[in-house]
């Protein structure tokens, strides 16, 4: 008989608080450090008297960090929803295809120069929101039978998706504009840049009430990480609870792609490594992943543009070589996650 | 005969397109009764269970507990009423044992509340009745099939629920744990009245129940008490083997099968 070898974990409302209170630790040190690097070096003490640090630091250095983490903490959040939703630890929106048929969506309204707004909503949003939601239901329809999601099914059709969705863009592209098909490249290569706190507050108007929904959905997808058919018996509505899941998630990733591009693996790395350090209830996952990977991608960013000395890389090569192969390590342990 | 609490009548069952898996099957559970559903593999068993857990909709027939309709129930009211034990579960996440016995609280707590340290008592006591106590802080994924067996259980009896649904409890569990796992719904039987619903090819297992009922290709063959299901001529029919055997053994009866 062994006796309580291993002692049980604190409570998950204990849990919950030392997650979220050393995972905002890490958001204000990366908050620093992103406001800290740059070409200019910017000295505190001068953003009171010189109005030329003032301008370089409120209208671009501050939003591009705060674009950073809307884009960063909406990616890793909805990494963290599907992986829960599919009951895959490989399943993130650049893996599953949706932040494909954003950027497809996108494509679509720059090509056709749809910059108007709708109650200050652009309308590249909805765009970008319709082709994830199309990208989603795709990739689900392929992997789902009856009640049981293929893995392999999944991944495979997520992939498919992604290359349609890249040879959508290909062919737009091609058949646009100069300007347009630039500003697609551009625009594709994942960017934080911005100029102001414009664009930011207007993501956020659509962005935070979104995910605010989908922690709301945190134990209901706890209870379908574990098993989808005790998930139905203890309460859960699964199937309505995927739908909105879904498209929450499309919604966030739709946004997100139309204004920073498709950045990849955010989603990945970041749920992952909550779980490792916090364990794998998504009440602390999900809320732990906005804040880990809005302090990620700040970092890469802030990575990105102090690597070469003269210009910078584009943040989504930073978290696509820091991604790709965490990804394909998660596949080499697959053995762990019995369920694959 | 007390009011039956739940009732099953004439549900039939197809897949797809496919043949009647379920045949005109009928079911009653009353407070406090165990029912035991015997039959060979492919008999319709797993499918009737999962009707009777809401989790597949019945063709035909209708299914209510507390003469309410099932399907009316709202779903977090019907979980506090009844419980369903899958024959297996597999997760892709290390969950904590404890965790997802705690989760099994899921129905009789607010939605964005953590658990009480009551709930964490229930689960606890549900665990030690499963025999896993000693199981509650290791990861999920690292159990053998038996030991995720008794974690589910434990997470089911943290539910509290009245009526427990038990798709073949027992096919990985060993002997101890079978008896323990017998006891601990015999008592909650005596304690809470919980009635319980279970598939299971352990004949000898099915002594302790109060009702058997036998199905085979989706239709029930035979059903009453265990003395009155348990002969020969019935068994070699439901399993279609003409060797199996039954003998009494002083107040229980002993089925094998010649080979």
């Amino acid at each position: 008989m062994t006796a309580q070898a291993i002692p049980l974990p604190a409570p998950a409302g204990d849990r919950a608080v030392r997650a979220m209170t050393v995972l905002t630790l890490i958001l204000i040190v990366s908050v620093a450090v992103g406001l800290a690097v740059g070409s200019q070096h910017i000295n505190p003490a001068s953003l009171f008297s010189d109005s030329f640090s003032r301008t370089l630091f409120f209208r671009l250095r501050l939003p591009r960090v705060l674009m950073g983490m809307v884009i960063g903490a909406s990616l890793a959040v909805t990494g963290g929803a599907l992986q829960a939703l599919f009951r895959n630890p490989l399943a993130d929106p650049y893996t599953l295809g949706v932040s494909g048929g954003g950027a497809l969506g996108a494509s679509v309204s720059i090509a056709l120069g749809w910059s108007a707004r709708v109650a200050g909503i652009p309308l590249v949003f909805a765009a970008s929101f319709a082709g994830a939601m199309l990208a989603v239901s795709v990739v689900r329809t392929m992997a789902r039978t009856g009640m049981v999601v293929l893995p392999g099914a999944l991944l495979l059709s997520g992939v498919a998706v992604n290359l349609i969705c890249a040879a959508g863009v290909l062919t737009i592209q091609y058949l646009t504009d100069p300007g347009s098909a630039l500003r697609i490249l551009r625009w594709l290569m994942g960017s934080l840049d911005v100029v102001g706190l414009d664009p930011v507050l207007r993501m956020l108007m659509v962005l935070a009430p979104a995910w605010l929904a989908l922690l709301a959905f945190s134990r209901q997808l706890n209870l379908i990480a574990i098993d989808e058919d005790t998930a139905a018996t203890l309460g859960v509505n699964v199937r309505r609870c995927e739908a909105i899941v879904h498209a929450l998630c499309a919604l966030i990733v739709g946004v997100t792609v139309s204004a920073g591009g498709a950045i990849g693996f955010v989603g990945l790395i970041v749920p992952h490594a909550v779980r490792r350090m916090f364990g794998e209830d998504l009440r602390i996952v999900l809320p732990g992943s906005l804040l880990l990977g809005a302090a990620f991608l700040v970092l890469a960013d802030a990575l990105a543009r102090a690597a070469l000395p003269s210009s910078e890389l584009p943040v989504g090569a930073i978290t696509g070589l820091l991604g790709g192969p965490v990804f394909l390590w998660l596949l080499r342990r697959r053995q762990e996650y019995s369920a694959m | 005969m007390p009011h039956p609490c739940f009732e099953a009548l004439h549900l039939d069952y197809a897949y797809g397109g496919g043949p009647l898996a379920v045949r005109d099957v009928s079911l009653t559970s009353t407070p406090g009764t165990m029912t035991a559903l015997i039959g060979a593999n492919g008999s319709g068993k797993s499918t009737l269970i999962r009707m009777l857990a809401g989790l597949l909709r019945p063709r035909a027939g209708t299914i209510a507990l507390d003469e309410v309709p099932l399907k009316d129930w709202q779903p977090r009211l019907r979980a506090r009423q009844i419980a369903y034990v899958p024959q297996s579960t597999a997760t892709a996440f290390p969950f904590q044992v404890i965790d997802i016995v705690l989760s099994g609280r899921a129905p009789h707590s607010a939605r964005l509340r953590f658990e009480s340290a009551r709930d964490t008592e229930k689960a606890m006591e549900a665990l030690e009745n499963t025999g896993a106590a000693h199981l509650a802080g290791r990861p999920f994924t690292g159990l053998s099939g038996g030991e995720r067996q008794m974690v589910i259980l434990a997470r089911a009896l943290a539910q509290e629920p009245r009526l427990l649904l038990l798709d073949e409890p027992s096919s990985s569990l060993d002997l101890k744990h079978r008896a323990d796992l017998m006891r601990t719904l015999g008592r909650l039987r005596e304690t809470q009245r919980l009635s319980v619903i279970m598939i299971t090819h352990d004949l000898q297992l099915t002594g302790s129940f109060d009702r058997l009922v036998a199905l085979r290709s989706g239709e029930v063959a035979a059903a009453g008490t265990p003395d009155e299901v348990l002969r020969d001529h019935l068994l070699r029919d439901i399993y279609g083997d003409p060797n199996v055997r039954t003998q009494r053994m002083g107040n229980r009866t002993v089925v094998w099968v010649d080979l």
